[in-house]
């Protein structure tokens, strides 16, 4: 036993130079209410990065490292996962959990490690000049508000106004989050915003459903995460609320939402933010270098579903930012700071996703100091229970900037007021 | 041989009636306490604060709390997370509307704040016990969760209805806020437990606790012999929401920074408190200390050994948490009804005779 921790000693002291890695901590939930949409998340970011090791020999030559920590989507958990695991060189965290983002915001800003909450967090993070490690791009909360009242514009002819539209949204950070934009574009359009919440963890919905049966709403949008999205899927299927009135967040719409319900869910719609389905060169490689080498994280049993490719578009992300701030300093093993500089100058083009095998996966965008929130675009995705696949029946649009911009300034001017910071690039 | 009362002679009441009778308790005691104060701020880094220390101070205030009123009064209550919250938003409101006041007074204001919505959700405990007050008190557990997520006065109208610690300072040195040194926030939360620790020792051993513990043991001979059951009663419930009010706006403030009051401080906080004294020891101060300390260094240490050690994947690690803690808890049950204080206890009673049983 003394040997073996001596030569392992020895062994890490010989090789420590060379054998650096990129550590990439990855926040999961596979345990909890939460878990059914944790799960594919973490496959996927953990997939991804395996990928580039085998394939690729890691990233600009190093190898990445996931280190993966259970929070149960608790933020006592989180607080202990970040503590453990930011002394391992962290490079970039991804809570995917918007009450974990609230609480890291500040930590991760006085510990100089960027964060990066794809599509959820706090959406006026997307002001780099008030939250200089929070990056939230391609999209967030307000883009997604926004895109679901331009979808049902464009289904309407342009004129919604008179219509009553409902919320249904998990009554936390992250359920309340588009209420206010909803309120902004409810003025704008004229149409009718009633706010029905659900208590966490959401297995009973019956009043609020019951007061949209009532309440006969035209659009029933919602926030929803967990078993809070198969409850309410059922739920609407037992009022026979028309399926195709119904859409969900990026957060509502994979697989395990609707499933659950059975025929009854066809038609459902959900926002996205990047695309569907497995038929992209990638998974070629997936199956080839992880699969098929027995690495795939977890019971491997998830790859193409929704949650899976969005955890796996997070990693591409990540992976791709370290190469640009690899590129930047020139230099392979990159520390936070650098990553953070990396991710500022993100520029995703659709060569290059073309390059890495996943064409017209996402939008092209690019990242700079005054926005961390990208461009917003949003598309929009229809359930076909027959088939039992997701299709993109919108493409991505963009969104109410003239709505949505005043909204991050304003709030994120009142974070900077909260923190004492002075706003400004750097 | 060492631990025994023969030979501490006491030639004055007070020296009679102290806390540590036993010469050799009291010397561990202040050896404790010097390395709490002395030792550990030298060491401690952000990990051990943060995963370890904080909470087992924070949540050791909470439980003395409880067992004041659980323990000592008898009085069943699934209400403390809810008591909680109302420190950590009391604490915010204090904080956010009088910047300039000392966080050291705010977290003292908002214990009485709590202490005064204890005593409101502690009247119907004058007409219902048992049961039926742990169902009272789970009904301020859900309101008082339900009205700091409804009404945006209490979280000053922020967009997604969270409250953030703003920066603080005690002596020119941070304790709220995300800029905050190991040892800053450890000292805090330190000195809190520790004053508490020894108010709620010395209330619980004089008039007060007698009164209470005479209510707990059979409340109509109590009423009998003179104790004002309404009295009493009430003080508990004061008494115990201000210990579990400091321990919120503590948590709230100094240990997490940002809170969501629903998943915060939801019902599985309540239990998880009630939980500590069971284990640690009903009426015992040491046990609400054991019992927070078992409860938040097991988890961890579970991972450390699972995870780290084992190499096991966090899910697995995650579920043999629930059903180990689960298995203790129902052993503890069984075992030893009387909790960790009880074990204490037996060991400290066989010390003395040791190492002649006869």
């Amino acid at each position: 036993m003394k040997k073996l921790f001596a030569t392992t000693m020895l062994a890490t002291m010989v090789a420590g130079p060379v054998m650096a890695d990129l550590v990439f901590p990855s926040l999961s939930y596979r345990t909890g209410p939460y878990a059914a949409g944790g799960i594919p998340f973490a496959d996927g970011y953990a997939d991804y990065f395996t990928l580039l090791n085998e394939r690729d020999g890691g990233i600009g030559g190093v190898e990445a490292r996931v280190l993966e920590c259970e929070t149960g989507y608790n933020t006592e958990k989180g607080v202990e996962c970040y503590e453990s695991t930011k002394g391992e060189g962290s490079l970039v965290y991804q809570p995917l959990s918007t009450g974990i983002t609230y609480q890291l915001i500040p930590k991760t800003t006085a510990d100089g490690i960027p964060m990066h909450t794809m599509g959820y967090g706090r959406t006026s993070a997307a002001n780099g000049k008030v939250f200089s490690h929070t990056f939230n791009y391609p999209g967030n909360y307000w883009n997604g508000a926004s895109g679901a009242i331009n979808y049902l514009l464009e289904t309407n002819g342009g004129d919604i106004s008179g219509k009553k539209i409902a919320l249904v949204y998990h009554n936390s950070a992250y359920g309340k989050e588009p209420i206010r934009t909803l309120e902004e574009l409810s003025a704008k359009h004229g149409f009718e915003l009633s706010l029905i919440p659900v208590d966490h963890p959401g297995q009973e919905q019956k009043a609020q459903w019951l007061q949209i049966r009532r309440e006969r709403p035209d659009n029933v949008l919602m926030w929803g995460w967990g078993v809070m999205n198969q409850v309410a899927v059922q739920e609407a299927a037992n009022i026979r609320y028309p399926m195709e009135n119904f859409i969900g967040i990026w957060w509502s719409g994979s697989e395990n939402d609707v499933l659950p319900a059975g025929d009854a869910a066809n038609g459902y719609k959900a926002l996205t933010f990047h695309n569907v389905g497995s038929d992209f060169p990638v998974f070629d490689d997936i199956q080839k270098y992880v699969v098929d080498a027995g690495k795939a994280a977890g019971a491997g049993d998830q790859i193409g579903t929704v949650l899976y490719n969005r955890g796996m578009y997070a990693a591409m992300l990540a992976a791709e930012a370290a190469k640009t701030a690899q590129e930047i300093h020139g230099t392979a093993d990159i520390t936070p700071a650098m990553m953070r500089d990396g991710m500022e100058a993100l520029e995703m083009t659709e060569a290059k996703m073309e390059a890495l095998g996943l064409p017209n996966f996402g939008p092209a965008f690019s990242v700079s100091c005054e926005n961390h929130g990208g461009p917003g675009l949003v598309g929009v995705t229809q359930w076909d229970a027959g088939a039992k696949q997701w299709s993109l029946i919108s493409g991505y649009k963009p969104t109410d900037a003239d709505v949505i911009g005043p909204l991050i300034e304003a709030d994120s001017a009142a974070y900077a007021e909260e923190a004492g910071i002075e706003p400004g690039c750097s | 041989m060492f631990y025994r009362e023969a030979g501490d002679f006491k030639t004055s009441y007070v020296e009679d009636s102290q806390t540590f009778p036993i010469a050799f308790d009291r010397w561990r005691y202040y050896a404790v306490l010097a390395f709490a104060f002395l030792v550990v701020p030298f060491i401690i880094n952000d990990y051990w604060a943060n995963a370890i220390l904080l909470p087992f101070l924070i949540y050791a205030i909470a439980s003395i709390g409880l067992n004041i009123l659980t323990g000592y009064c008898g009085q069943v209550s699934l209400g403390t997370g809810g008591f909680m919250a109302v420190g950590a938003y009391a604490c915010y409101k204090l904080m956010t509307a009088f910047p300039d006041v000392n966080i050291f007074f705010i977290v003292i204001a908002s214990g009485f704040i709590t202490a005064g919505v204890g005593v409101l959700f502690g009247l119907p405990s004058l007409r219902i016990k048992g049961f039926y007050l742990a169902v009272a008190t789970l009904a301020a557990q859900f309101f008082l969760v339900w009205l700091f997520n409804r009404v945006p006065w209490f979280y000053n109208y922020s967009a997604s209805g969270q409250i953030n610690a703003p920066e603080r300072t005690v002596f020119g040195i941070e304790v709220t806020g995300p800029n905050t040194e190991a040892w800053a926030t450890y000292l805090f939360c330190l000195v809190f437990t520790v004053l508490l620790a020894i108010i709620a020792r010395n209330l619980t051993r004089g008039a007060q606790g007698r009164e209470w513990m005479s209510i707990r043991d059979m409340d109509i001979a109590a009423e009998i012999i003179g104790v004002n059951p309404l009295r009493a009663k009430l003080t508990a419930f004061a008494v115990s929401s201000f210990y579990v009010g400091v321990a919120g706006a503590l948590f709230f403030a100094v240990y997490l920074g940002a809170v969501e009051v629903g998943e915060v401080f939801g019902i599985q906080k309540s239990f998880i408190v009630l939980f500590m004294i069971i284990i640690g020891g009903l009426g015992s101060i040491f046990g609400s200390f054991a019992g927070a300390a078992f409860l938040v260094v097991l988890p961890v240490a579970l991972k450390l050994v699972g995870v780290d050690l084992l190499g096991w994947p966090t899910d697995i690690v995650a579920h043999f948490q629930l059903v180990i803690i689960g298995l203790l808890i129902v052993v503890f049950l069984i075992a030893e009804p009387h909790g960790m204080a009880q074990l204490w206890r037996v060991a400290k009673e066989k010390l003395r005779l040791w190492p002649f049983p006869h």
